[in-house]
């Protein structure tokens, strides 16, 4: 077994067992659901609005090329310089490049999760730079030298008490547990470090072919501290965030805000256009925006599952899951977690160490229901528990269902094994849950349903 | 009209009582039931843990025993969604493509054929508890079926449906329930939580599936409220 699997099924059990967390997360995402179907409630048609982003956004991933050229252009010819980075390597080198030419120490960022996935931080503190969060949940996670939570609220498995707890340890100022008292504690730290920062990070939720825009949406204001401090600015996007026009936005923007976090639209929008142009009085002199593939080119290849590609971060499907609700972001061992997680990450980092994600699931399809472009999210699972049995199957899984095919082909064998089940059942009883149950994995929590005697086609031949 | 009703593998050998209630119920509403002795299971398991070569396997003599079926129906919304929405796929590009289609669009699910299909909705069955429908996720997701059970169990004379404010997977998931113990008891343990917020006696579902789960809980944890399938009460004078 690959350590990944194996680390993610002690995580797992660690946490579906553990009541305080199930609490936590359980009663943080029933409010969500509420406000969130509220709002919903204020769209003419949600699911007309579905429809509409899914093909625009089917639209955008299908023509990737010519709207990514589009925007380069538009992009260039303000000043911005683009760069492509191929992998995660390459972004991390670019960026550092960047940053050793602009002789800078300290580094501000806003919420990316693609500078998660390429392990940014690390790689630039390796090299001697600060990194310092500036969104807020993620401020608290870097404090607890932990990867986000969700990819829309890192640090929802907080208390607002182990927040206190965590910010008098890391700052020494934790006046009480108020929210309002600890969110001024933190602004109290990142303000001197915006005025000290020499670069300052980004990432992106929209970029628009049509004008060269990048677009950022965020509640705090930090993004655009971010973006108009520092005289440097750099922005990494995953290549799928290209839209065709300006006036999706229209569309996109109540609709992250929506599915994301139940608001009828994020606090701040901000449309970035370029650097600091002549005249203009503020902004970064230098912009650099570098757009990473990291194998989402290969998704794009997959017909079947190029609409994974259509992912506007928002976290509903994560929301929604109960596989998510009950074991929880960290468990998972991957940047994006949750049923879109389990989806693309053994497309970004291979199908056979990460199908497990794919295999735990009951596929019961809350995620393709709640996503707000309509990624057919629970059947690419399914999907990547074909390609992964097709191309490793395993051997005894696949014998059990060959011998099981045998048996529910002939009536003989199948009221045999119904027979056979019926006698052994005193024995199964007194072995449950033990070590020689062959049924341990149910009969370890569960019970097993006696068995009839006579079962429905016994009854049914008697009856005829 | 003749109906083939296709009982799935464990209600057969752990729920009867399920399957023999549709049978008399649909024996009652005037109709000519056959149960094909040599149809166990619809090649879900497989399926759904991607070995489609033995799903194959299964599904294929169930095709065809179906193929001149009037009407199939099926006693759950899992094993339902698998003939009407999978079989299709599985079948996709094989010479049973064009007779996986015809099936699919003759297959029903039980509560959605009594209403959709027969337009029915009161079997004059009386159940005088309180009782809370739990949706199996294919049924409601896979073939959209909400408003049928409830439309039947309204019309049940001293029943009272109370729903449950979080609609939620009970977690079994078929062979997941065994890959993955833990996740699945947690998922189940939240379902049993909000059904008992509701106060019912019963949880009433149409997949016996989703039940076991749901009562193994239960009877392990010591819990008072207990399951049965909609049919049983649909029977139930």
């Amino acid at each position: 077994m690959s350590t990944f699997v194996s680390d993610f099924k002690t995580r797992a059990t660690e946490k579906a067992g553990d009541l305080r967390h199930r609490l936590v997360i359980r009663t943080a995402l029933r409010s969500y659901e509420i406000i969130r179907d509220k709002r919903k409630a204020a769209f003419q048609s949600w699911e007309s609005a579905r429809q509409a982003a899914a093909e625009t956004k089917w639209e955008a991933v299908n023509h990737l090329d010519k709207h990514l050229e589009a925007l380069t252009a538009k992009l260039e010819a303000r000043g911005t310089k683009v760069h492509w980075a191929s992998n995660g390597e390459q972004a991390r080198e670019i960026i550092a490049q960047i940053l050793r030419d602009k002789k800078a120490r300290c580094i501000i960022k806003s919420k990316a999760m693609t500078s998660e996935e390429i392990h940014l931080n690390h790689a630039l503190e390796k090299e001697g730079f600060t990194v310092v969060e500036s969104d807020l949940g993620e401020f608290i996670v870097q404090l607890r030298h932990e990867p986000p939570y969700h990819i829309v609220f890192p640090s929802m498995h907080l208390t607002r008490g182990e927040i206190k707890d965590l910010f008098q340890k890391e700052l020494g100022d934790a006046p009480s547990d108020s929210p309002e008292e600890l969110t001024m504690v933190a602004r109290r730290v990142m303000r001197q470090k915006y005025i000290t920062a020499d670069v300052g990070f980004t990432g992106a939720n929209f970029a628009i072919a049509e004008t060269g825009m990048i677009s950022i949406t965020e509640n705090e204001g930090n993004a655009r501290l971010t973006a108009a401090l520092p005289k440097t600015m750099i922005t990494l996007m995953g290549i799928e965030k290209v839209l065709p026009r300006f006036s999706d936005l229209a569309l996109f923007l109540p609709m992250l805000a929506t599915a994301g976090a139940g608001q009828p639209m994020t606090c701040y929008n901000t449309m970035y256009s370029g650097p600091r142009q002549p005249g203009e009085c503020d902004g970064p002199e230098e912009w650099h925006v570098v757009l990473l593939d990291n194998r989402r080119t290969e998704l794009l290849a997959d017909a079947e599952q190029r609409d994974a590609l259509h992912c506007i971060r928002c976290g509903a499907c994560l929301n929604v899951c109960p596989i998510f609700r009950n074991v929880g972001g960290h468990t998972y061992g991957t940047t994006y977690s949750g049923p879109v997680g389990s989806v693309i990450t053994p497309h970004l980092r291979g199908l056979q160490e990460w199908k497990h994600l794919s295999n735990a699931s009951s596929l019961c399809g809350a995620c393709t229901e709640a996503c707000p472009v309509k990624i057919d999210l629970h059947h690419h699972l399914l999907q990547n528990r074909r390609n992964a049995s097709a191309s490793e199957p395993a051997f005894f899984e696949r014998l059990a269902y060959q011998i099981f095919g045998i048996v529910a082909n002939e009536p003989l064998f199948w009221s045999l094994a119904k027979k056979i089940g019926w006698l052994t059942q005193p024995l199964q009883r007194a072995l449950k849950g033990s070590a020689l149950d062959p049924a341990k994995a149910w009969t370890k929590t569960r019970d097993l349903p006696p068995l009839p005697r006579e079962s429905f086609k016994d009854w049914w031949k008697k009856r005829k | 009209m003749t109906v083939t009703l296709f009982i799935p593998c464990f209600m057969d050998a752990l729920y009867p009582r399920a399957g023999i209630s549709m049978v008399e119920i649909l024996e009652r509403l005037g109709h000519t039931v056959i149960c094909p002795d040599a149809i166990a299971c619809c090649g879900q398991p497989p399926f759904n843990s991607g070995y489609h070569a033995e799903a194959h396997t299964i599904a294929t003599p169930v095709l065809e025993k179906l193929a001149d079926a009037e009407a199939v129906v099926i006693g759950s919304g899992s094993c339902g969604a698998m003939v009407k929405n999978f079989y299709p796929e599985l079948f996709k590009a094989t010479r049973h493509a064009e007779l996986a289609a015809r099936v699919a669009a003759r297959t029903w699910e039980f509560s959605d054929f009594l209403v959709s299909k027969l337009g029915v909705t009161n079997l004059g069955a009386k159940f005088p508890h309180k009782v809370t429908f739990h949706d199996g996720c294919h049924g409601l997701r896979e073939l959209g079926i909400h408003k049928q059970p409830r439309a039947l169990l309204t019309n049940v004379r001293d029943l009272e449906l109370v729903e449950m404010t979080e609609v939620s997977c009970c977690g079994f998931g078929g062979t997941f329930a065994a890959k993955f113990p833990m996740i699945s008891t947690a998922m189940g343990e939240v379902k049993c939580a909000s059904a008992a917020e509701t106060g019912a006696e019963y949880i009433v579902s149409s997949d016996s599936s989703c039940l076991m789960h749901i009562q193994g809980l239960l009877s392990r944890q010591g819990k008072p409220t207990k399951t049965i399938s909609l049919a049983e009460v649909l029977n139930h004078q």
